[in-house]
């Protein structure tokens, strides 16, 4: 009966991954991509992770609806009305993609694979509660540290400017010889202030 | 028999996220595939996790440590998108084909 569910969910989350890049809206796609994550998370919940599969859904809700309003922001073509198709080497890709799909199935299906279900009486999410916070809490707070490290990374990265003026300012890029010429694009004088029109009319 | 079927459907996932990541122009669909590839790992990793281990509480921190992965691949990812169209105007990866040089 579990193992039904199961299929049902796993081929749910395999048909929603494949409409992402199938749909002509990129919103589309990313709740396409949502719903992928949802049945994923299903499954944890179905395989005795609950605090895993919850959290899953819980994260990749607010996920995907800021990746939704990042789909706006740079997608060319909002609403879906015109058939969207922006590949490149694709026949490439679809090798590549079916080449990992049948090496990884083949993986699966030929390797002896282990028999130890999590008994029906454990209590899993007190156990993870004790290991995050007794024998790996370095690793959690290593991940927590990880997260702290991101987050001033995209403050500067997505930052207009600094608190000095443009990051780049009167730099020079290294010379490929000592001395030489500066390798590669020179950073705009004017300070790449320009094109400040576009983002909205507010 | 259940460890097989979440296993097949990982390596599904992964397939076709390494297609979208190859595959896609824009880099915030390109984006999308990487998410992909991350889904089939976690699904990976929680399916071997409820087969294979009695509950043994580290694979489920493991699964932890794929989410964190796939938050700070997002935050990132993203706010080097915005940095690229900040400078070059660019959204799509054949405009910054430079790089290459």
């Amino acid at each position: 009966m579990r193992d039904a569910f199961v299929i049902a969910l796993v081929l749910f989350a395999v048909w929603t991954g494949w409409r992402v890049f199938r749909v002509d809206s990129m919103v589309r796609a990313s709740f396409s991509l949502m719903l992928s994550f949802f049945a994923v998370g299903a499954i944890g919940v179905l395989l005795s992770a609950p605090y895993i599969g919850v959290a899953t859904v819980f994260m990749m809700a607010v996920e995907m609806m800021v990746m939704a309003i990042f789909m706006v922001m740079f997608m060319m073509n909002p609403a879906g009305l015109n058939p969207m198709s922006m590949v490149h080497q694709h026949r490439l890709s679809i090798g590549a993609g079916a080449a990992a799909f049948a090496a990884l199935a083949a993986a699966a299906l030929l390797s002896e694979l282990p028999d130890a279900p999590v008994p029906t009486d454990k209590a899993v999410v007190a156990d993870l509660g004790h290991e995050l916070l007794g024998p790996s809490m370095l690793i959690f707070e290593t991940a927590g540290v990880t997260l702290l490290a991101t987050m001033v990374g995209a403050v500067i990265l997505s930052s207009r400017q600094g608190r000095y003026g443009m990051a780049d300012q009167g730099s020079r890029p290294p010379g490929l010889e000592p001395g030489g010429e500066p390798a590669g694009r020179q950073p705009d004088e004017s300070g790449g202030g320009h094109h400040h029109d576009h983002g909205g009319h507010g | 028999m259940t460890l097989t079927i979440v296993l097949l459907g990982a390596a599904a996932l992964i397939g076709i996220g390494l297609y979208g990541a190859l595959s896609q122009q824009s880099f915030v669909m390109l984006m999308m595939g990487l998410e992909l590839m991350l889904n089939g790992a976690l699904l990976a990793v929680v399916g071997f996790w409820s087969q294979g281990l009695a509950g043994m509480p580290e694979g489920q921190l493991l699964a932890i440590i794929v989410m964190a992965v796939m938050a700070v691949e997002m935050a990132l990812g993203f706010a080097l998108v915005v940095a690229v169209y900040r400078r070059r105007q660019a959204d799509m990866t054949k405009s910054i084909g430079t790089l290459k040089e």
